[in-house]
């Protein structure tokens, strides 16, 4: 926290700014209206600007969220979240990071324990979004590593790939919510994980197979092809690795492999 | 004469955008629903303008779309954020997030606000008003200085739209604004919409406001939409909320500072309730009929002088 710059008085801004968020404060008694007549209202516009434009960001941030909770829900949970929680970067599509854990504690949320999870892929999708731009790592380069080479490639994903691991349906609640067609009845009870790419300009999200989030998650820390499919088939017996891969360079989880780690072996 | 803008100081990287002349233009705030009908007609006259702030992420659509415009198009950076009106230190990761964007697409324009919107750790999204006083015109000077220092050019600075007065002002807004702009050689953004609401809701006259004005400083005009509520005692409280067409009583002063100060490049603003690109483009043309106006009667006076 920066302190107010010293040779200047009384702070004005501390005044302003701290009956912004908090309804129980008055309006503060530095500000007036024309001749000084007060200036409840007029204060209270800034109220409103603040409280309403960041519940607004929340809902750019969360559209399914908001869709499956009704807008009247979304807005009194985001009210609520803004007041625990205000943002502390001016870039909003930052804002927000804590609100998947808010909402797994909100009490009206609990008969939608999905919830949290969806809002955590919704979160990831932006961040995807505004990832730095890069080439995916394309077949051909690693059609060119030698078969008794692959277990020891490593890989450097790409800015955009995110892993989102969930015991619901959140891959289904996620893709039904964020289109424009009506939602039918989703049985949420199935556990899905996501993976979350952005190859060029468009995010992309995908069902992961069993297996599948601990394989690239082990990738995506660095570990060899060899280590993540070894800990992907203990995590499940069905894991295929031919298909984990192809899937992987067909979404451009990833820029780059490379063999360096072991060469110095 | 108004402000101009100078390109910074040949430097050593080469333009990676034409250098594009914004005088005399009207231009729109930049939606990126709107790039596909923008695209499709292409070439138009006019310039965009965006808020920096929406462009600070790394990657991705937002920098592809804005590259996509500035090819064919002058383009006017307006920050929003950098909380020059705040009582703290400019927050430096935020200033020099500002500095790669103006790098980065060498905007015609480059524009800030009198106001603030961060204090302490909480950033509040919205532009709030500051008192004017012999201390808020040093920090606010100082503030525009680093700015300036920052981006290598000098910047304009927004006149706000307001609420509230603060009771320790001691010096009225035009007065302040002249004093920061001899002080920093600053432009000034003149916002023709916010004149008015904020004549409205403290009860001077707009005409008055814009006499006082420095105007040979102004090097962009802002015209936008306001809504209208009441204050306690049921008097007009305008808000400056963008959401529609630009008031007559706007147009009208818009007229008589172009009559005063020249075809300035001036810009819609239109940023909630976004309409169809055909409803924005049409509201800039009204604006650009008045520049063009402005225009020809300065030749016509040249030419016989």
């Amino acid at each position: 926290m920066l302190p107010p710059e010293p040779h200047l008085g009384p702070s004005y801004a501390s005044e302003f700014a701290a009956a912004l968020i908090d309804p129980r404060r008055e309006t503060p008694a530095v500000v007036a209206g024309p001749n000084g007549k007060v200036a409840i209202k007029r204060y209270n516009v800034y109220r409103n600007n603040v409280t309403s434009s960041l519940i607004d960001a929340l809902a750019t941030i969360y559209p399914a969220v908001q869709r499956i909770t009704g807008v009247d829900f979304f807005r009194a949970m985001a009210r609520f979240h803004i007041r625990a929680t205000p943002p502390t970067s001016p870039l909003l599509f930052e804002y927000g990071r804590d609100f998947p854990a808010f909402i797994a504690q909100y009490g009206y949320a609990q008969s939608m324990p999905w919830l949290a999870d969806t809002a955590r892929l919704e979160r990831a999708w932006l961040d995807a979004y505004h990832a730095e731009d890069a080439a995916p790592l394309s077949g051909e380069t690693l059609a060119a590593v030698a078969p008794e080479r692959l277990v020891d490639l490593v890989f450097i994903a790409h800015p955009a790939t995110r892993i989102v691991r969930s015991p619901f349906s959140v891959v289904t609640i996620f893709a039904a919510n964020r289109s424009g067609e009506e939602v039918g009845r989703i049985d949420a009870s199935s556990p899905e994980d996501a993976l979350i790419t952005r190859p060029d300009l468009d995010v992309v999200v995908r069902h992961l197979p069993p297996g599948g989030a601990v394989f690239l998650t082990d990738l995506i820390a660095r570990r060899s092809l060899g280590e993540a499919a070894a800990s992907a088939l203990d995590a499940s017996p069905t894991f295929d690795i031919a298909s984990s891969i192809a899937g992987m360079i067909e979404a451009g989880a990833f820029t780059a492999a490379t063999l360096e780690k072991q060469d110095g072996h | 004469m108004n402000a101009v803008i100078k390109p910074a100081p040949a430097a050593a990287i080469a333009p990676r955008f034409p250098a594009l002349p914004i005088g005399g233009l009207a231009g729109t705030s930049f939606k990126h629903e709107h790039l596909a009908a923008i695209r499709a007609e292409g070439g138009d006259r006019g310039f965009f303008e965006v808020h920096a702030e929406n462009y600070m992420g790394a990657g991705g659509s937002p920098h592809r779309a804005l590259e996509t415009v500035r090819r064919d198009y002058p383009l006017s950076l307006h920050g929003v954020c950098l909380s020059i009106g705040g009582e703290q230190p400019l927050d430096k990761a935020h200033l020099a997030r500002f500095q790669n964007l103006v790098d980065r697409y060498e905007p015609a324009l480059v524009s800030e606000h009198l106001a603030w919107s961060t204090h302490e750790t909480t950033y509040f999204n919205d532009l709030l008003p500051l008192p004017y006083t012999e201390a808020t015109l040093l920090r606010v000077c100082d503030h525009i200085h680093q700015v300036q220092e920052a981006i290598r050019r000098p910047m304009l600075l927004e006149n706000p739209s307001t609420y509230v007065a603060f009771r320790e002002s001691t010096m009225s807004e035009t007065d302040f604004i002249r004093a920061v702009a001899r002080r920093t050689g600053c432009g000034l953004l003149l916002d023709v919409n916010n004149v008015f609401v904020s004549a409205t809701n403290h009860g001077f006259s707009a005409l008055d406001y814009l006499s006082d004005f420095p105007l040979a400083g102004v090097g962009e005009i802002h015209l936008a939409g306001h809504a209208e509520q009441s204050d306690d005692e049921g008097a007009p409280l305008l808000i400056d909320s963008h959401d529609g067409p630009v008031a007559d009583a706007v147009w009208k002063l818009f007229e008589i500072v172009i009559a005063r100060c020249g075809p300035v490049p001036t810009l819609v603003e239109w940023d909630s309730n976004i309409p169809d690109w055909p409803i924005l483009k049409a509201e800039a043309a009204a604006a650009q009929a008045i520049l063009d106006r402005c225009r020809s009667l300065e030749e016509g006076h040249h030419a016989a002088a």
